[in-house]
């Protein structure tokens, strides 16, 4: 067993209502912590707050409500610069999630630094929202996307990212934690690398913000993207790291109030960093979200949090692979608690069905990363994602599921 | 039989199971011993992507009748298809295109025609109301 008292565990899964609901009469099993984590009620609570009393529009009036709420959504912002050990609040700019984050770069980097003839280098483990943006922006500007492979294991081809990258490189955009098959990409040895050229890195963290302490400065990315509802915070809102430098040399993709300085009818006058990126009303409710996510992960402590996904890690790996005629797709030395698997004859949807029905919920398909389904050769995978809440006992249930399934189809 | 009657022989078909793991092991005798498409008609032209599931479905249109056969990747929806398919094949576009397309609520599948399954079988009554809909309208052309 883990060293973490299971009272701990338990009083843990107490801060998540939903994790004491029934699925088909059933106690719901959550292993679809990639696809967006529960809620404590912390993140709620912050939410519902904010709507019963402190509602106003931030940034805009004299009026104590509003001075009130743009205060506390600034305090939020001050908490995510700090959470990731960014040099200034001013290089945190809010978006709906990562995939807006990707978007902002992919649209106002190309605009101004990507030329015909040039390259951007992904890798085959992106999530299509790591990939499209890059693959327009390159449309557009007559540029070429180059893609790093993987080894068998599913870890990136370090070999070839040295020889792709050149003197016609200007980005290079691969994800922290790949949602497919958990693989943890080195993301400092990428940007040394890529630095050593004056390539710019941009990090996809949707899968990694959640599993361990990220400092943005020791991994010196120059852009790192998140989502607040896969760390424990609420949907739509999340946010670009990006190096001051960059962000004041890049041209804003989205216009309206907010990211203005000054406007007359002959021209505009933009305001300052990260205002200039935050065009309209922003999602505050959902920041004071955010806020309380990280003010819980913080009281867990990443220890706590990666012991405990270490353990499961471990631990449903050993008792999948105890399962005849199961295969693990992605065996990097280094993986988060995501277990993307086969089992050998039964297509995982039928699989998925039977699971679902026992009130597990697990992902099946292509995880939004068609691409590296091709290079694999296979349609989908059944995924377990694990988070510190989920339990040993919960990873059994979901082999004895499995064992149903085999049966079934025998 | 009309598409009426096989819907209500389907509905007491599956009233017969009071649990959901004999349901499904019907579904699964059913997507494994019914041979329903033609190997050369599994082609890309009649794939119905989803992104769970893959589902063929190839249509044959002979005397005012519609003769539809079907297959998927996946067992389960092979069997659901396999329902839609005794609902919908040898009846004329105008039947099909009339006919109410909710019975798998009736007999407890409905989650497997809703849109974030993406299993093609939802896909799949879209495509053959699409064929109906067409040979009803050559028909009146002709």
């Amino acid at each position: 067993m883990s060293e973490i008292p299971e009272s701990k565990i338990q009083s843990v899964r107490n801060d998540f209502p939903i994790l004491s609901r029934t699925i088909y009469g059933k106690p719901l099993v959550y292993f679809d912590n990639a696809a967006t984590t529960q809620k404590p009620r912390a993140v709620i609570d912050a939410i519902s707050n904010y709507y019963l009393n402190d509602n106003a529009n931030v940034h805009r009036g004299v009026h104590y409500l509003s001075q009130q709420a743009t205060g506390a959504f600034e305090d939020v912002r001050k908490k995510v610069a700090a959470f990731i050990n960014a040099g200034s609040p001013s290089e945190i700019v809010f978006t709906r999630g990562a995939t807006e984050a990707i978007n902002l770069v992919a649209w106002s980097y190309c605009e101004s630094f990507l030329n015909v003839g040039d390259e951007i280098i992904i890798s085959v483990l992106e999530h299509h929202s790591n990939i499209v943006p890059w693959q327009v922006a390159c449309e557009r500007k007559g540029a070429h996307l180059k893609v790093i492979p993987v080894t068998l294991d599913g870890e990136l081809d370090m070999e070839v990212f040295g020889q792709l990258l050149n003197d016609r490189t200007k980005m290079v955009a691969v994800s922290h934690i790949s949602n497919t098959l958990g693989t943890i990409n080195p993301i400092a040895g990428i940007v040394a690398m890529a630095h050593s050229k004056n390539v710019p890195v941009f990090v996809d963290g949707a899968q990694g913000l959640s599993h361990g302490p990220v400092d943005v400065q020791e991994l010196d990315c120059d852009f790192y993207a998140f989502s607040a509802h896969k760390m424990y915070g609420p949907m739509g809102i999340g946010g670009l790291y990006g190096k001051a430098s960059w962000l004041e040399l890049m041209q804003p993709y989205q216009l309206g109030g907010e990211m203005i300085e000054k406007v007359t009818f002959a021209n505009t006058s933009y305001n300052e960093i990260p205002y200039k990126f935050e065009a309209g009303t922003p999602n505050v409710a959902d920041v004071m979200g955010l806020g309380a996510a990280i003010d819980y992960l913080q009281g867990l402590g990443w220890n706590f949090i990666t012991s405990r996904e270490n353990d499961l890690l471990k631990y449903a790996t050993t008792r999948l692979l105890e399962v005849e005629g199961i295969t693990i797709i992605g065996t990097a030395s280094k993986k988060a608690a995501i277990i993307s698997f086969l089992i050998d004859g039964i297509h995982f949807f039928d699989a998925g069905t039977i699971i679902d029905h026992l009130g597990i919920a697990v992902r099946t398909g292509s995880h939004c990363t068609q691409p590296l389904m091709d290079i694999l050769g296979i349609n989908g995978t059944l995924r377990a994602s694990m988070a510190f809440y989920n339990t040993r006992q919960e990873v059994d249930k979901l082999i004895d599921a499995i064992h149903r399934v085999k049966t079934l189809f025998a | 039989m009309t598409i009426n009657e096989t819907i209500d022989q389907l509905i007491r078909e599956f009233n017969q199971f009071d649990d959901w793991m004999d349901k499904y092991n019907y579904l699964i005798e059913m997507g494994r011993s019914v041979p329903l498409i033609d190997e050369t008609q599994k082609t890309d032209s009649n794939l119905i992507a989803g992104c769970q599931s893959r589902v063929w479905l190839s249509s044959e249109y002979k005397d005012g009748i519609i003769y539809f056969t079907a297959d998927s990747d996946a067992v389960i929806t092979k069997g659901i298809a396999y329902l839609l398919i005794r609902v919908f094949s040898g009846h004329t576009p105008t039947e099909i295109v009339e006919a109410e397309t909710t019975f798998l609520d009736k007999i407890g599948l409905k989650e497997h025609l809703s849109p974030t399954r993406s299993n093609g079988l939802l896909s799949m009554v879209k495509q053959i109301k699409l064929y109906a809909f067409a040979y009803q309208v050559k028909e009146k052309n002709s």
